[in-house]
């Protein structure tokens, strides 16, 4: 048997945070180390899962790992990765390190607590940052609709504490307002999530029986179950497979969030520190967008091919209400939230729009709103951690005092309003472009989106970092060492995907073929056909040609 | 050769990068590593013109092949540069008057502290610009067209700190965005018809597309052009723009950046030909806008806003050319080029009267400059010369051929067309004559014990008598023998027009409507003393200073309607969605007074809710192992 790559991926963060957690309180900075040290071990374990990938071989799953677990109703401890999952498992350990080092000071007791042997916010904070990672790695590589239920609520657990437990310095109100309002947000967050996860156990539990009634032995193994449909030995009836879609797609459009069942997000990312409202966003909250693509669409394509209206619909509301809320937010936080409702939108609108370029796009999607909103919201977090005050109106003038500051926020927020040379720009054309071969009005309303986008941008870093020096930010000091090394490689892999996006879509291609094959949908062709073809003629044209032959 | 056209584009875009990140350290040398790189791009540019020029006419275009950009399927963008006729004619001028424009910035931001700063932002603004021209497809020009967008909105807002040029370049880029959803629903649109979006492909398939689908194209790109050339009804950014250094003013907000909306039409002249319904759609914005920025240009105390109103205009003379089809391409962009160099040296001018005035932008504090400042008069002056169409002097060249063909588009149309353009030549006259007369001569208007206006270093000077040699001597040299058309035309195309009035005609209705021009602002503004304040002017005049009421109706409709949505918005999101989700959740399980009593934040709560969540898992499964 060969070495269990993808178990090791999730059980390395998981050690780390046992062993995190084990520290003694004195040893504060150790943990902080130690759990960063874990961290680039998992994110080096992620690189070998990407590099061992073939995006080429035929298999729909990779470096597949597969156990009996609880034989009696056909559980099974089965893992595997296609291209859309490398992806996404590269970018949840690439951006952890990043929010360990950026909340390296957001859980350090307040000064004038007194020391305590029992109480270790700093372990707890680091190590419920890594349990969250292993769990959300293990909901990306389960193939097992049972075992991808058990990560993808479990994970609830872990962030419902690093919601309610650390949050921004008492602002204005005081410690004592900020903690009620925390704790409300982490609560609305868990009930939001768990009433979604309800519901997807029950029509987890209603697939069980339906395989069981017509396969004999009942099964949770996507890939049983997406070949029995195929081979016709399973037929779920139209109006269950209907049934059992909503109760999947409901958990999922929850946890995206996708309109109106969003209103959990921007409480949940504007009281929690930013490192953690990065784990929200970023993370945690593309495993529901990931879900829709593998197992909404592959379980049951009849039925999301029925709902695809509505749900165009609804990711067409999103983009537009969530950049609306945006433009007319006073928070920092918040207004990065109800932007990152717009973008979920874009990524719905992609699935769900069943073509190549709007699933393809859809996937880069998830990665690149990840690694822009990281940028985005971590420096949100430098600004925020320097003045005391989420609110855009307590800023003004920073560009003055903290140039560089001040310019990574602006590559944040250009890469959040998608402008061309950086990545995000590659994965919303390819959104829009996917949507509007199949329809076009959506296509064309959902482009709203990018004047909306200028917007709220725009207006944020005129408002915070432009005019006159607001008299407390005279001297708020520049970036630190730290906070650039957070924020460099963020910003450098913005221009490389966004320049260079090829390693990408050459990793997700094949995936989405596979989906789009499962679905039975085709891309629309051109009405007119062009004889030539871009790139004839020169040079490098035939190492085009095998690329083309590759992707197939 | 090929293998340089990405140096074009490299030498800037290292030099942006450069200046950008390289910290204090580049502070003393970086605007000659700014400027020097410019000059390289152009030297580049030189080179690959004179093997161009080596070469018969048909076997002019040059490609070259990076990498492939976005594969998805189907979906094909390739970073793929094309440099034929056209987009050489604008690579010469864009590094040509960017070099010179990189030279007069050295003396004229000398004393800001954030000069290297500046310098990179026009390095990125020349590599963005450049990509523009160069790309073989519309995706990869898209690229340009938002990256000179973002160094127009970083060089308009440069003086951060006032909150007039951080407002100006916010607007700048919203209002640039609007265009660009045009710019990508033409796109879009492409890739639906044809499966692809690079030119080659596309323009050479516009015969087999029904009209329907290419006057839908046509209009999107007519839309991305209104936003980056700032025409009707997309122009009100242009006058605020002004709030940028004037360097940038020269560079980006009249030689280049905003003519890019003409080289997308001209690019895109297949596409156009065979719709005629977008075609007229361009010449009627083109003619509105000629007239609309002359009239705006007319009321303008402000000296950088009269010549952005200018600016307007002038484009919109290339725009109403370039949709007249072959009779007007190679017109509208020969009268780019000379455009290019009268309008960059009247920029200059005016940056340089600036400079010695304290700052000072209204001209009824000017007057009797000439004396003070010869050099700025005499090159100012050609400059003045030459966009009023002066005859032997450039304007009078390029734009005495756009008002031919817009008589030769024939019917109705023509008449109406031609005599816009007419009535534009005669008010052109009026208001450059009226900053002629008011910054120049007349009374001195400015407080001697304040104000000592001075001459301007040669290191400004210099770049204006390059312009000013430009001005007076490229039309006739693209005259002769039609080279410009006759260089133009493999790309572009070209026809005569036939016009109903002869040429002879055209011309000299033009010299008259000049005179004209010229008459009435010396009965206004020579003859008898310029008031210092501005008196209360008619209501066209007064509508005119506000831009005719462009900004007031924006403000209404957009931006207090839109403030007005967006709160009601947040209160609906508050109280119906948030409200409405949690009802219904609180009436399938009482959630929401759940909800109320984990808020209180016992840590005894969490334990119950994690109890819930492993006894709901244990329910489960027990409930399976009964199926």
């Amino acid at each position: 048997m060969s070495f269990p790559l993808l178990t090791a991926t999730a059980v390395v963060p998981a050690v780390g945070a046992i062993a995190t957690a084990a520290l003694p309180a004195a040893k504060r900075t150790a943990a902080k180390w130690l759990a960063l040290l874990f961290s680039l071990i998992t994110f080096a374990l992620a690189l070998v899962v990407a590099f061992r990938f073939d995006p080429g071989a035929g298999a729909p799953f990779q470096l597949t790992e597969s156990h009996a677990w609880i034989r009696d109703f056909g559980v099974r401890y089965e893992l595997g990765v296609d291209g859309i999952a490398v992806a996404l498992i590269a970018l949840t350990t690439l951006l952890i390190p990043f929010i360990i080092l950026a909340g390296w000071h957001d859980a350090d007791p307040l000064e004038e607590a007194t020391p305590n042997r029992r109480w270790r916010p700093t372990q707890g904070f680091f190590a419920l940052i890594l349990a969250v990672e292993a769990m959300v790695v293990l909901s990306f590589e389960a193939t097992d609709v049972f075992l991808f239920y058990i990560f993808f609520e479990a994970m609830l657990i872990p962030m419902y504490f690093l919601i309610g437990g650390f949050g921004d310095r008492a602002g204005r109100d005081g410690e004592e307002e900020a903690a009620g309002r925390r704790s409300y947000a982490a609560v609305k967050f868990l009930l939001y999530n768990l009433a979604g996860g309800l519901i997807m156990l029950a029509a987890v539990i209603g697939l069980y029986a339906v395989t069981a009634d017509q396969l004999g032995t009942g099964t949770f193994s996507l890939q049983q179950i997406v070949e029995a449909r195929t081979a016709g030995t399973l037929n779920i009836g139209t109006g269950t497979e209907r049934l059992l879609f909503l109760g999947f797609f409901f958990a999922f459009a929850v946890k995206a969030p996708l309109w109106p069942l969003h209103t959990w997000l921007p409480g949940a990312m504007g009281e929690s520190t930013s490192p953690v409202a990065v784990l929200i966003t970023a993370v945690v909250d593309k495993v529901g967008t990931f879900a829709m693509l593998r197992f909404c669409l592959q379980l049951f394509p009849e039925a999301s091919s029925w709902a695809t209206p509505v749900i165009l619909v609804l990711a067409l509301i999103s983009i537009v209400y969530g950049a609306l809320l945006a433009v007319a937010q006073r928070d920092i936080k918040r207004l990065i939230a109800y932007a990152s409702i717009s973008h979920f939108g874009f990524i719905i609108l992609g699935i769900f729009a069943m073509t190549s370029q709007g699933q393809g796009g859809a996937t880069l999607y998830m990665v690149n709103h990840g690694i822009s909103t990281a940028a985005l919201m971590l420096v949100a977090g430098f600004l925020i951690s320097r003045r005391g005050s989420r609110l855009i109106a307590d800023y003004g003038g920073v560009q003055k005092v903290a140039p560089v500051l001040a310019g990574t926020f602006l590559i944040g927020g250009l890469a959040t309003l998608s402008l061309p040379g950086l990545a995000p720009f590659v994965s919303e054309f390819l959104v829009l472009v996917g949507t509007f071969t199949r329809y076009p009005v959506i296509g064309i309303i959902a482009t709203l989106g990018i004047v909306l986008a200028a917007l709220y941008v725009l207006v944020l870093y005129q408002r915070t970092m432009t005019g006159p020096v607001k008299a407390e930010v005279t001297n708020m000091p520049d970036l630190r060492v730290r906070e650039l090394v957070v924020v460099a490689p963020l910003i450098a892999l913005l221009l490389f995907l966004g320049v260079y996006p090829k390693p990408l879509t050459d990793l997700v291609n094949p995936a989405v073929q596979h989906t789009l094959s499962v679905v039975d949908k085709k891309d629309p062709k051109p009405t007119v056909q062009v004889n030539a073809v871009p790139g004839e003629g020169r040079h490098g044209h035939a190492a085009n040609d095998q690329d083309v032959e590759a992707a197939k | 050769m090929e293998n340089l056209i990405a140096l074009l584009v490299a030498a800037p875009l290292v030099g942006a990068a450069l200046l950008l990140c390289g910290g204090k350290r580049l502070d003393r040398t970086g605007h000659w590593i700014g400027t020097l790189l410019a000059v390289a791009s152009f030297a580049v540019g030189v080179a690959l013109f004179a093997d161009m020029l080596g070469r018969s006419a048909d076997h002019r275009a040059m490609h070259q092949y990076l990498f492939s950009w976005i594969p998805v399927g189907g979906f094909r963008a390739d970073v793929a540069f094309q440099l034929d006729q056209l987009s050489m004619t604008f690579v010469l001028l864009i590094t040509g008057v960017g070099s010179l424009i990189h030279i007069y910035s050295i003396g004229y931001m000398e004393h800001d502290e954030r000069r290297r700063r500046f310098f990179g932002y026009l390095n990125l603004f020349l590599a963005a610009m450049l990509l523009l021209v160069l790309a073989d497809n519309y995706l990869l020009l898209y690229v340009g067209w938002e990256g000179v967008g973002l160094a127009s909105y970083l060089l308009i807002g440069f003086w951060q700190h006032k909150p007039s040029a951080a407002t100006a370049a916010k607007k700048a880029f919203l209002v640039n965005r609007v265009g660009d959803m045009g710019l990508s629903i033409a796109i879009m649109l492409m890739f639906t018809t044809f499966g692809t979006f690079a030119f080659g492909p596309v323009l050479a398939a516009t015969g087999a597309t029904s009209e329907g689908k290419l006057t839908a194209i046509g209009l999107m790109l007519l839309l991305a052009a209104c936003g980056k050339s700032a025409q009707v009804p997309l122009q009100s950014w242009l006058g605020d723009a002004m709030e940028g250094p004037t360097p940038v003013s020269a560079l980006i907000h009249a030689a280049t950046m905003v003519t890019a909306g003409v080289y997308l039409i001209t690019r895109s002249g297949a596409v156009f030909n065979a719709a005629p319904d977008a075609q007229l759609a361009v010449v009627v914005v083109g003619a509105v806008t000629l007239l609309y920025g002359a009239i705006v240009g007319c009321a303008k105390d402000d000296i950088k806003k009269a010549l952005a109103g200018s600016t307007m205009s002038q484009i919109g003379y290339m725009v109403l050319a370039a949709g007249l089809g072959p009779i007007g391409y190679a017109f509208a962009i020969m009268h780019l080029v000379t455009h290019g160099f009268f309008k960059a040296g009247l920029f200059l001018g005016a940056g340089s009267v600036m400079h010695g005035m304290n700052d000072e932008v209204d001209m009824r504090k000017y007057g009797g400059l000439r004396k003070y400042m010869p050099v700025t008069f005499l090159t100012f002056g050609l400059g003045y010369l030459a966009i009023i169409g002066f005859p032997g002097l450039s304007g009078f060249f390029s734009k005495d051929k756009i008002i031919e063909a817009a008589f030769a588009k024939g019917g109705t149309e023509g008449w109406i067309l031609g005599g816009a353009a007419l009535l534009g030549a005669a008010v052109t006259a009026f208001y450059m004559t009226r900053v002629m007369l008011m910054t120049f001569f007349g009374e001195k208007r400015w407080d001697p014990k304040e104000t000592h206006p001075h001459e301007s270093p040669k290191i400004m000077t210099v770049p204006m008598i390059v312009l000013a040699v430009g001005s007076v001597f490229a039309g006739g040299l693209f005259s002769i023998n039609e080279s410009f058309v006759t260089w133009l035309e493999p790309v572009t195309s070209f026809a005569h027009g036939h016009s109903p009035v002869s040429a002879t005609t055209v011309t000299a209705s033009t010299i008259v409507v000049l005179l004209l021009g010229v008459g009435t602002a010396w009965l206004m503004y020579g003859r008898k003393p310029v008031p210092a304040l501005a008196p209360r002017g008619s209501l066209l005049t007064r509508a005119a200073r506000r831009d005719l009421l462009q900004d007031d109706f924006n403000d209404l409709v957009f931006v207090r309607g839109g403030t007005h949505l967006t709160t009601t918005l947040v209160q609906l999101d508050r109280s119906l969605v948030d409200g409405a989700v949690n009802g219904t959740a609180a009436s399938m399980g009482g959630l929401s007074s759940l909800l109320r009593r984990l808020q209180t934040g016992f840590v005894r709560s969490y334990a119950v809710q994690m109890l819930g969540g492993a006894a709901v898992l244990v329910a489960a499964t027990l409930l399976m192992r009964g199926v």
